[in-house]
């Protein structure tokens, strides 16, 4: 493996958008028509995110004209110029393929606060402490 | 044949060319392979290059091994293959002895690889040659990956040969013809070519210039 490794280095970007599944992003996508090049704007929810290496790809999903669209880019493509984060999400699966099953309202993601001045990581998952000031 | 050279497969990945298109490649660590032998039309009867590949230790080489390497002045090695030549003038090259590298390759260039196929052991039909079973209802009994007629009556009254059948599939020579080859890193012996090659990961293959394909002019 370790001559994989060794090659696929080379075709690693150096610093990767920061998002993880649950997020709505932004995907800016580098297109060529003809001469020209241009980049498209794809938003959706990151639903997955999977593979190693330069075959790490992550899979965004939006609803376009009440039908799903679903893209998956792989992370270190130069054609993938930039991944923006519109909206942290929280949820508490790597894989949000339930989503697909889902229409209208229930495809919401929770917004995740991010926890700013605590040091306690991304703050991931702390959005969902919902019902605690019941009890 | 021309001249080729021996490596072990690495495994697959993906890379990608300079507009974003993805690339599978096949990652072989190949050579150095220095020269053991050098077989002449005169004193041999054909020409060739006999090549070592990956060292090893000589204590635990078979002795009449270890002389045939030290009369060649080269370590003791795990492989040795020949390479044939077509005359003696293609030899005039490696005279000198140089080990064969991945420098012999350029990149662009389409190679034959030939490896031994991942062994799958006794296979049906359905497996080995790709047939489709018969049906699954409508009385089918006791049929259903079976690959049906082998032959007619009376007339032959044989089975013709080379007839579809079950039987080993797999664990086998194989060369796969004219891959390109996508990259080449001098400096850890590694050669990239484009798809897949035969047989498993540390696999021991054969690289060689593609036979149906012109070489490249530099």
């Amino acid at each position: 493996m370790d001559a994989i490794a060794h090659i696929e280095s080379g075709y690693l970007k150096e610093t990767l958008p920061a998002f993880v599944v649950g997020d709505t992003v932004d995907v800016h996508v580098r297109i060529t028509e003809g001469e020209k090049e241009r980049v498209q704007i794809f938003t959706g929810t990151v639903i997955a995110i999977r593979g190693e290496g330069t075959r790490r790809m992550f899979t965004v999903r939006r609803i376009v004209q009440s039908e799903g669209v679903e893209r998956t880019f792989p992370i270190h493509s130069p054609r993938v110029a930039d991944v923006q984060v519109r909206r942290p999400g929280a949820v508490r699966r790597a894989k949000l393929y339930y989503l697909r099953k889902r229409r209208g309202k229930a495809t919401r993601v929770k917004e995740r606060i991010v926890d700013m001045g605590r040091g306690k990581g991304k703050g991931k998952g702390r959005g969902k402490g919902k019902g605690k000031s019941n009890s | 044949m021309s001249l080729g050279l021996l490596g072990r497969k690495q495994g697959m990945t993906q890379i990608f060319d300079e507009t974003g298109v993805i690339i599978p490649v096949t990652i072989i660590q190949a050579g150095p392979c220095p020269i053991v032998q050098i077989k002449k039309h005169e004193t041999d009867g054909y020409t060739a290059l006999q090549v070592a590949f990956e060292p090893r230790r000589a204590n635990i080489t078979k002795k009449p091994l270890v002389g045939h390497y030290k009369k060649a002045g080269v370590d003791t090695h795990r492989v040795l293959r020949e390479m044939r030549l077509d005359d003696d003038e293609a030899l005039k090259a490696h005279e000198n002895g140089e080990p064969l590298t991945v420098d012999i390759f350029q990149v662009g260039q389409y190679v034959d690889v030939t490896g031994t196929s991942k062994g799958h052991g006794f296979t049906g039909v359905i497996v080995r040659h790709g047939f489709h079973g018969m049906r699954a209802t409508h009385g089918t009994h006791e049929f259903f990956r079976h690959g049906g007629s082998i032959g007619m009556h009376s007339w032959p009254s044989r089975v013709f040969k080379g007839t579809k059948m079950p039987g080993q599939h797999g664990n086998a020579r194989v060369t796969t013809q004219n891959l390109k080859v996508v990259k080449i890193d001098a400096e850890k012996n590694l050669i990239l070519i484009k798809g897949a090659v035969p047989g498993t990961r540390n696999g021991l293959l054969e690289i060689h210039p593609a036979l149906k394909k012109p070489a490249l002019k530099a």
